[in-house]
């Protein structure tokens, strides 16, 4: 059996009254791509701000490697509105920060870029390299430790050239075309050294072309880094060309998971995005 | 590489020639020339530089809009002026307590190595100042760095005048001597080589010095890989978060150094102005320097340095004519009366900023304008040649 890299265990988001994820479970395997997708407002960011910490989940667990890294159930006010199930399956809440989670090696990108605009292309990759560096604010200011300091420099300026944006170092993060953005996003992400990246609709915005170029980028950065792939998309051609397997979500809800060929003939996943029978006359 | 070598080489030799100039000037102007309001205005804009830089550090490069800086420099100022008050004079400052400090740290330094000792026991007690500055923002940190924009700006103001508060309490009158001011402490006018007649004067020096070393001490932590996550975070909270830095911890470090320094400018302005009274340190003070950061720059330390000069200048000195009846050679004491001076000063303000609108400097520093105007130079050159060719 492969190797387990991310497992969500019926991870419940409930804000308020609302469902947004209702007891999601799935797995990514070690090396693997895997992609979610879902029509608008299905969940499926609300699933990758679960796993990175931007969110506490209401029930369920997510581990990373084996070890739990989100755990939670329903308490307070929240133990009457639960609407999910599996309430008193999960006893133990464990929470993080983002911050802890992406040092435990899960890296991300969002949806609508944030980059650190104001700051130039390197500094974006570099400020990725603080979280690993070995220093403290007193040896960080008076230069004690140089030698961390250059190998945050040479790690992130080989990562550039690596990516093809060294010509672009010293230019603002928000002059950049948009592709370049991207780019640089999931540079910035790759220099966290993650083990798992988790990439929030990587090809929004783009053109045929660039979606192209992405689906190699995709895959090279996944054979250079040794990366497990978990991404969020809507551009169907990438997806069903890129992953190994494919999560649907629809109100919350997973409705098909398997190959991008089961997925493409599941008649669920058809009625979700086109509507049911009757409805999709044209 | 190399240019940063340059870069390195040009700010020494400047820093080298401004502390020339200084130490120059200082032994020229007699006390007793017209003059002489420039080596006080010297001493005044390096604290005032210093502790905008201190601010800048929290509003401009970490985003965090705090307005406590008066309430960190009063601490730093009375721990400073607390532990150099001259033991002889103890009983007169203290007249309606019983002392309860009863160190006087360059003295008993002084008594044990001699002139040394005497700086090293001033030198300590300007750190210790700054520590309990920084000590304070690390307990008012937990509560309030949770809050963000114009929550964390009034809760540190609120707590600037707390803090205040509490300095003149009668309860505490044993240490801090109420509402009574601290006087007899080691000032700038005592920092001498030789003495008598023939004592040459340094206090100007030390003044700009000890601001010199504490903003480049800055400029260093601002240009590290900590500087670096103040300013992600600054740009955007939740992606420095996904870059794995920890928000609190990082917040609660810039709070703490900033506070350091504005309690290290505390004691310097103890030592500039030779009495120390808790009702000095007004919220108004925050706003002086609110204004020499929002003048010089949001993000730019040199932008503080150059405002503040700018700003200490005007109104303690080419401004002052306004008051008293004669300006720039006018005698009109009709219309130059008490108050005419921030009129003139409150509508030049308002020029800088509706022609600067993100401050002199923007968010740039001194070499990138160098630079800048050096290739606009160096463009006009081949131009005229073709004009001739």
């Amino acid at each position: 059996m492969a190797e387990n890299v991310l497992r969500l265990e019926d991870v419940t988001m409930q804000f308020g009254g609302v469902v947004a994820l209702d007891n999601f479970s799935m797995e990514v395997n070690k090396d693997e791509i895997v992609a979610l997708i879902g029509p608008n407002g299905a969940g499926k960011t609300t699933a990758f701000n679960c796993i990175t910490g931007v969110y506490e989940p209401t029930n369920g667990r997510v581990s990373l490697h084996g070890e739990v890294i989100v755990e939670n159930h329903p308490q307070g006010k929240m133990k009457a509105l639960y609407k999910g199930e599996n309430d008193g399956k999960y006893t133990n809440v464990v929470s993080h920060t983002p911050d802890r989670i992406t040092y435990r090696g899960i890296a991300r990108t969002f949806q609508n870029i944030r980059l650190f605009k104001a700051l130039t292309v390197y500094e974006n990759v570099l400020i990725a390299k603080h979280m690993r560096a070995r220093q403290n604010v007193f040896s960080a200011t008076f230069r004690l430790n140089a030698k961390e300091e250059r190998r945050m420099r040479d790690e992130a300026m080989a990562l550039l050239e690596e990516q093809n944006l060294v010509h672009l170092k010293d230019s603002i993060a928000s002059s950049l075309p948009y592709g370049l953005q991207r780019r640089l996003e999931i540079a910035r992400a790759l220099a966290t050294e993650p083990s798992i990246i988790l990439l929030d609709e990587p090809a929004a915005g783009m053109n045929p072309q660039e979606t192209m170029e992405l689906t190699s980028f995709i895959r090279q950065i996944r054979e250079e880094y040794k990366l497990t792939v978990f991404m969020i998309e809507h551009h169907m051609d990438l997806v069903m060309k890129i992953s190994d397997r494919i999560y649907v979500l629809d109100f919350g809800k997973q409705i098909s998971h398997g190959t991008p060929s089961e997925v493409q003939n599941d008649q669920k996943v058809i009625d979700a995005y086109l509507g049911v029978v009757e409805d999709a006359e044209d | 590489m190399e240019n940063k070598r340059i870069q390195n080489l040009t700010s020494v030799v400047f820093l080298l020639a401004l502390f020339a100039l200084v130490i120059f000037l200082e032994q020229v102007i007699k006390p007793t020339d017209t003059m002489a309001m420039l080596l006080t205005v010297t001493k005044k804009s390096a604290v005032y530089a210093l502790v905008a830089v201190s601010m800048n550090l929290l509003n401009g490069f970490t985003g965090l809009f705090s307005l406590g800086q008066a309430g960190f420099m009063l601490m730093g100022a009375y721990t400073y002026a607390i532990f150099t008050i001259e033991s002889e004079r103890r009983d007169s400052v203290y007249y309606y307590f019983d002392q309860v400090v009863n160190v006087s740290l360059p003295e008993t330094l002084g008594g044990a190595l001699g002139s040394v000792g005497w700086l090293v026991g001033v030198l300590l007690a300007i750190i210790l100042g700054g520590l309990v500055a920084a000590g304070v923002a690390y307990l008012i940190g937990f509560p309030v760095l949770r809050l963000k924009s114009d929550y964390l700006a009034i809760a540190t103001l609120g707590f600037a005048e707390i803090i205040r508060a509490i300095f003149q309490w009668r309860m505490l009158g044993p240490v801090t001597n109420a509402a009574n001011p601290l006087k007899s402490y080691v000032r700038l006018s005592d920092f001498k080589i030789g003495t008598g007649d023939a004592a040459i004067n340094i206090s100007t020096f030390v003044a700009v010095l000890l601001a010199v070393v504490c903003i480049g001490i800055i400029v260093m932590l601002i240009n590290s890989s900590y500087g670096r996550a103040f300013k992600a975070i600054r740009e955007d909270e939740v992606a420095a978060e996904a870059m794995g830095i920890n928000l609190y911890k990082h917040k609660q470090i810039a709070f703490c150094i900033s506070s350091f320094f504005a309690g290290v400018g505390g004691a310097m302005l103890a030592m500039f102005a030779n009495t120390v009274q808790a009702n000095n340190f007004k919220s108004n003070m925050t706003f002086e320097i609110l204004l020499i950061v929002v003048l010089g720059g949001i993000g730019s330390v040199s932008g503080s340095c150059i405002a503040a000069v700018f700003f200490i200048f005007a109104s303690e000195w080419w401004l002052r004519g306004l008051d008293s009846g004669r300006f720039l050679g006018i005698f009109a004491p009709g219309i130059f009366r008490n108050g005419f001076r921030l009129v003139i000063f409150s509508v030049g303000i308002m020029l800088v900023i509706l022609f600067f609108r993100r401050g002199l400097m923007g968010d740039k520093e001194l070499p990138y304008y160098v630079k800048w105007i050096k290739d606009k130079l160096t463009t006009q050159k081949p131009k005229a040649g073709e004009a001739n060719g």
